[in-house]
């Protein structure tokens, strides 16, 4: 253990408003504690850097699945493996699904919380892109308000987000729009389990006849925040499934994402495979 | 916010009360909060049975179960166990008697050095409370967070089949 | 109840260690303990100028050892007496050991760690073979080199001329961790006046306490080895140990507490030995009908930045070279050299992997250079009973590589799938390939090594009729506590029970030598019987057992001799077997004992979207002489076969100005559960004189094969060519599309 244990506070509030209570009271100081299975590695390795938390895993406001007949809704502390064993997830959003059953192993699916991962912001997360395709939304709240926002422009940069001091994502809501839709979901990462993807893909698109009617591209672990391509969306969009909007695709996503060079693979390798998967789901999609 | 204290420019929080079930036990510890519940159940409570082995979630050495769901309890801050129930290798046998998992493994070869044994037996129990006639796929699943350096997996695998069979 | 050897009998300490009981060495404590820490280079080659200790901690409440509190030689004694237990004024590599502290709070031991400065005037390193061989730099001796071997047989230069082709080839192996699940940890308690006790996880007891004697300047009995139980070794616990022990026994010995030095897994992985890089030039001559006329082959191996086991890594590396073929005219050259990076040491095969890589891969070159196919070239060239190796041993056992061919090509159904493979790929994004290497393995100290050793294993009868083995190799897993019981139960006719493995214990146990080399079971394990049988004997002769006996009359026997003579003890000594020659000069001769034979198929495949290669099916046969435990023999075998897959396809030390910069098992990625295809494991039992119940050794074999199989499927899936383990994704994506650079250059 390198982080200084003694130096780290973490205290448990009662309920959802007290843990926003001391949010608010104190802005900067605290900062939420979810599933520990990020925050923990950090302070293992004496890389934790914040030292005061709220320890909001017991809080029950946040554990929670909410289905109505526009939306499905998640409590920000709902787990991995919450998610893989809900149905309506399971028929409607197999991409969250699949990425929920790739992060870590069991013990770490019980354990890792949608919202934390959101929070966390590590552009290498595998639910993200699935949540960017499915136009996710989540909510953010304080003390004195709640407003949702688009999940799709909450990163702004690397591990920045349009997150202040005194909010807590406290859920998040997944329109259910997806019927008729192919659903592409691949996580790279040289080995099968536990690991930490080199590219992610999750996409998702539907066709009338020969051409794409609506496309939606995330893509992990290429660029400093998990990202949605909307500018090779729009390029597509519209266009037939011919072996012209396959370069097409190519050419645009190369433009839009700026993957890198580090200890798990190199800039060159996201850069094309990143291509080849876009490729073949549009080629899953002509064929479906 | 109680502190007492400071060292080389960090402060220092007090130490807390938490109380937790440890294989049928009622433990009350004073930990700091953050203090991993491996270090606690090794240290405070003398059940070394649960190994780290990589402090970083990603070997399962220290899975231990709580409220019925396996953790890494190395990624467990104490001030999570509060009020909860832990089952740790210690608690696996009844008594004397064996699980039949823990049986499984001396006999097919699924523990070597042992050193990942504890954890993986944790999930293999796991696992089998869950579903009790799991399918290979099912049976890499459900281990795929525990890793051996010592048998290649085959062997941990033919136990969970074998345990199946009890 | 008698012929345990052959059965599965379960382990010996099975139980405790599904309970949770066995205890490692981090689980011990002692009253008063205080915990260790060690300080090192932030850098790879430089001359320490000031070491300084900062913030406002109590530092008066710290142990600190620098190399001035050395009692005795500041050199780990192993082969040469080139690496310090702390570095004094230079260091060469990073993380070199330079300030150990030690205090009673774990939490504040990590704070004052960090603010320990070292300030070094940096020099310049060699931080490549390339720059090594080069002499960049003059890092180590006149020039660089650690250790060269020759063998030399026939006359290669002269061969040439009856080739019809010559082919060359060079092929590269990568560092590997060992990865051991248990992190190197020791406990040390040690007083001036009274000596030295360190209790620790290790594979060789008596190398830590010739070590620690000299570093202690201690006379033999003053200093004292145990092993706690080991969570795995694979070689990274043969002579690391030596150092750590070293570490916390100095903090014991200054503090007078004891002290516990556990490393965390950065710290092992960062700064622990791996298994040596190597690279290897391959020249062969050979006719036009697939027969070998001349081997050259050149064996180069980064040995690190201390001598430490380099020597005899290169040794076995180099006598495995030529393989299992029949060749009247080899030439190896070999070369261990330095650079600074952090010693490279033991792994689990021990040099035979890398020089093994290289020619399994070559054969297939060869073959395809004549228009044979890789398993008739082999079968051409492979080496039978009465024939010679490439160092001209005699080999004196029969041995049919054909009949172990036949026999894996059947189980993996090679043929069948090779030809539908053939006829699939080019309509499928997924390529299956199929492929296999021919190998053997030599079991035990390479030459005059167990001549040397001179091994002694004790066996000793208590009056209640228990039977203790006392020998210093340690069970790390592999089986030593319920083999030696196998083995010393057939051989006294009494229930497994009865027998007891003592924990190896320097002040109780003789050198029975390392755990190492694959020769446990068939070296120590002969002597087990050996000591075993004389114990038997000397009751019989004693007239107090009959020959025919049963368990309560043993017992009987046992408690009468102890009243009437004494202690009832027995040990046995390493005899060679006969007509073993080594010649050490030439390396030339027997050199080894015996040798495991192998066949290893692995099947692949291919994603061209992802450039990942996945085993999907291993069949690996062997025939390592009598199996005493099928379980535990298949266990290592799968083992090394699944440590054999990562080495080839997923573990990729990332090297960064001599450092390893992925030392995280998050970045430096193992096999896991769903990552190990079915490993088909098929033995072939020809009895050994020799080894105990007819036993050879096998812990090393299953790491040698796996790899050049892998990558001969690789190629068959795809026609391409890799000649680089580990062989990652990227690397892949480089040869199969090169021309698709256009994408990368535009967008980055």
């Amino acid at each position: 253990m390198r982080g200084y244990v003694p130096s780290y506070q973490l205290l448990t509030p009662t309920s959802l408003r007290e843990a926003l209570s001391m949010l608010a009271d104190e802005p900067g100081v605290w900062k939420p504690f979810a599933g520990g299975t990020d925050l923990m590695v950090l302070l293992e390795a004496g890389r934790l850097q914040h030292c005061n938390y709220i320890n909001i895993w017991p809080l029950d406001e946040l554990h929670h699945i909410q289905v109505t007949e526009n939306h499905i809704t998640l409590g920000g502390l709902t787990t991995y493996t919450e998610i893989q064993s809900n149905p309506i997830l399971r028929s409607e959003f197999p991409m969250l699904c699949q990425a929920a059953s790739e992060t870590g192993g069991l013990a770490i699916q019980n354990r890792g919380t949608l919202g934390g991962n959101i929070v966390n912001a590590s552009p290498a997360a595998d639910s993200p892109p699935a949540l960017l395709a499915y136009d996710a939304e989540i909510e953010l709240t304080s003390t004195q308000s709640s407003r949702w926002i688009s999940y799709h422009g909450f990163h702004t940069g690397y591990k920045e987000m349009q997150l202040e001091a005194n909010e807590l994502l406290t859920r998040i809501r997944l329109p259910r729009q997806t019927s008729n839709c192919l659903h592409y979901y691949r996580k790279v990462g040289t080995r099968k389990a536990q690991a930490i993807s080199k590219v992610c893909l999750a996409a998702l698109g539907r066709k009338e006849g020969t051409r794409i009617s609506d496309i939606r591209i995330a893509f992990g672990s290429v660029a400093p925040i998990v990202i949605r391509c909307v500018s090779t969306e729009s390029q597509l969009r519209g266009k037939p499934l011919d072996a012209s909007t396959m370069k097409l695709a190519r050419e645009s996503l190369i433009k839009e994402i700026a993957p890198i060079d580090d200890v798990r693979s190199t800039a060159a390798y996201r850069l094309r495979v990143a291509a080849n998967l876009l490729v073949d789901f549009l080629n899953d999609l002509q064929s479906s | 916010m109680v502190f007492f204290g400071s060292i080389s420019g960090k402060t220092m929080v007090s130490k807390q009360t938490f109380t937790f079930n440890v294989n049928g036990q009622q433990h009350t510890v004073e930990s700091f909060p953050i203090a991993r519940l491996l270090d606690v159940l090794r240290e405070e409570l003398q059940l070394t049975g649960t190994k780290e082995g990589c402090g970083e979630g990603e070997c399962g050495a220290c899975t231990v179960q709580i409220d019925g769901q396996i953790v890494n309890s190395c990624l467990v801050p104490v001030a999570q166990a509060q009020g909860t129930t832990i089952k740790t290798i210690e608690g696996v046998a009844k008594d004397d008697q064996l699980n039949a998992v823990q049986q499984a493994f001396i006999d097919f070869g699924g523990a070597q050095c042992g050193i990942c044994t504890p954890g993986m037996i944790l999930a293999a129990v796991d696992l089998l409370e869950r579903n009790p006639q799991p399918t290979e796929i099912d049976i890499r699943n459900g281990l795929a967070g525990n890793l051996c350096r010592c048998t290649g997996y085959m062997k941990i695998f033919e136990s969970v089949v074998r345990a199946c069979q009890q | 109840m008698f012929n345990r050897i052959g059965k599965s009998v379960p382990r010996k300490e099975g139980r405790k260690k599904v309970t949770g009981q066995a205890l490692y060495v981090d689980d011990l404590t002692f009253p008063d303990m205080l915990h260790g820490a060690t300080v090192r280079s932030p850098v790879a080659r430089g001359r320490i100028r000031n070491i300084s200790f900062e913030g406002d901690l109590p530092w008066d409440e710290f142990v600190v050892v620098t190399a001035r509190d050395i009692p005795g030689a500041n050199h780990v004694a192993l082969i040469l007496e080139d690496q310090p237990y702390l570095a004094a004024d230079f260091v060469n590599h990073p993380e070199e050991p330079v300030v150990l502290l030690a205090h009673k709070n774990k939490y504040l031991l990590e704070e004052a760690r960090r603010r320990v400065k070292i300030d070094i005037e940096e020099l310049p390193a060699v931080l490549s073979l390339d720059d090594s061989l080069t002499k960049k730099e003059i890092v180590w001796g006149d020039d660089n080199v650690f250790k060269t071997f020759l063998v030399d047989k026939g006359n290669v230069d002269e061969a040439w001329a009856q080739a019809d082709f010559i082919v060359e080839g060079e092929y590269e192996t990568g560092a590997q961790e060992q990865l051991y699940i248990e992190n190197n940890g020791a406990i040390a308690i040690a007083r001036p006046g009274e000596g030295v006790t360190v209790l620790g996880s290790m594979q060789c007891p008596y190398y830590v306490h010739k070590a620690l004697i000299k570093l202690f300047d201690l006379p033999e009995h003053q200093v004292r080895v145990i092993q706690a139980e080991t969570g795995g070794g694979f070689g990274g616990k043969e002579e690391y140990p030596s150092l750590i022990t070293g570490h916390a026994a100095l903090l014991a010995w200054k503090s007078g507490k004891p002290v516990k030095l556990i490393y965390d897994r950065a710290e092992d992985m960062v700064a622990t030995t791996k298994r040596h890089p190597s690279r290897t030039h391959h020249k062969t001559g050979v006719t036009k009908n697939g027969k070998l006329v001349a081997m050259q082959i050149d064996f180069v191996i980064d040995g690190g930045a201390y001598c430490t086991l380099s020597p005899v890594v290169l040794s076995r590396g180099t006598i495995h070279a030529a393989g299992p073929y029949v060749c009247s005219n080899v030439r190896i050259k070999s070369r261990a050299m330095a650079t600074n990076v952090p010693p490279h040491g033991a792994f689990r095969g021990f040099g035979a992997p890398q020089s093994i890589f290289a020619l399994e891969r070559h054969m297939n070159k060869v073959a395809e250079a004549v228009g044979l196919a890789p398993d008739e070239f082999r079968r051409r060239n492979f080496i039978h009973e009465g024939e010679t190796t490439a160092t001209s041993q005699l080999i004196r056992e029969p041995v049919d590589m054909n009949h172990l061919l036949d026999r894996a090509f059947e189980f993996s159904d090679y043929h069948r799938k090779r030809d539908t493979f053939a006829k699939e790929n080019h309509s499928s994004r997924v390529k299956k390939g199929i492929g296999f290497a021919t190998f053997m393995h030599g079991a035990g100290f390479t030459g005059s090594g167990e001549v040397y050793l001179q091994s002694v294993v004790g066996c000793e009868a208590t009056p209640e009729g228990k039977v203790l083995i006392l020998a210093a190799s340690t069970e790390i897993g592999q089986g030593t506590n319920t083999i030696f019981s196998q083995i010393a139960a057939d051989t006294l006719r009494l229930d497994f029970d009865t027998i007891e493995v003592v924990q190896p214990d320097t002040n109780k146990v003789p050198n029975s030598g390392p755990t190492v080399a694959s020769r446990t079971s068939m070296v120590v394990g002969k002597l087990v019987e050996s000591a075993a049988l004389s114990l038997k004997q000397t009751l019989i002769g004693s007239g107090l057992l009959p020959d025919t006996y049963g368990q309560s009359d043993f017992q009987h026997a046992c408690a009468a001799y102890i009243e009437k003579f004494g202690p009832l003890k027995t040990s046995a000594k390493y005899q060679p077997p006969p007509n073993v020659h080594w010649d050490d000069a030439k390396y030339q001769g027997d050199a080894y004992g015996a040798y495991a034979w192998a066949v290893y198929v692995a099947e692949v495949s291919f994603d061209e979207l992802t450039y990942e290669a996945h085993v999907k099916d291993f069949v690996a046969l062997q025939e390592v002489g009598k199996v005493i435990n099928p379980v535990l023999a298949s266990g290592q075998i799968e083992g090394g076969v699944a440590q054999a897959i990562g080495f080839t396809l997923f573990e990729n030390v990332v090297w960064k100005d001599g450092r390893m910069a992925n030392n995280q098992m998050t970045n430096y990625i193992i096999p896991t559960p769903a990552d190990i295809p079915p490993i088909r494991v098929f033995f072939e039992e020809t009895p050994y004189q020799y080894g105990p119940g007819g036993a050879k050794g096998i812990g090393e074999l299953p790491m040698d094969g796996a790899a050049p199989a892998i990558l001969n499927a690789i190629e068959n899936a795809t026609g391409i060519t890799f000649n680089r383990i580990p062989l990652m994704p990227e690397a892949m994506m480089e040869q199969v599309e090169p021309n698709l650079d256009e994408v990368s250059t535009t967008s980055l």
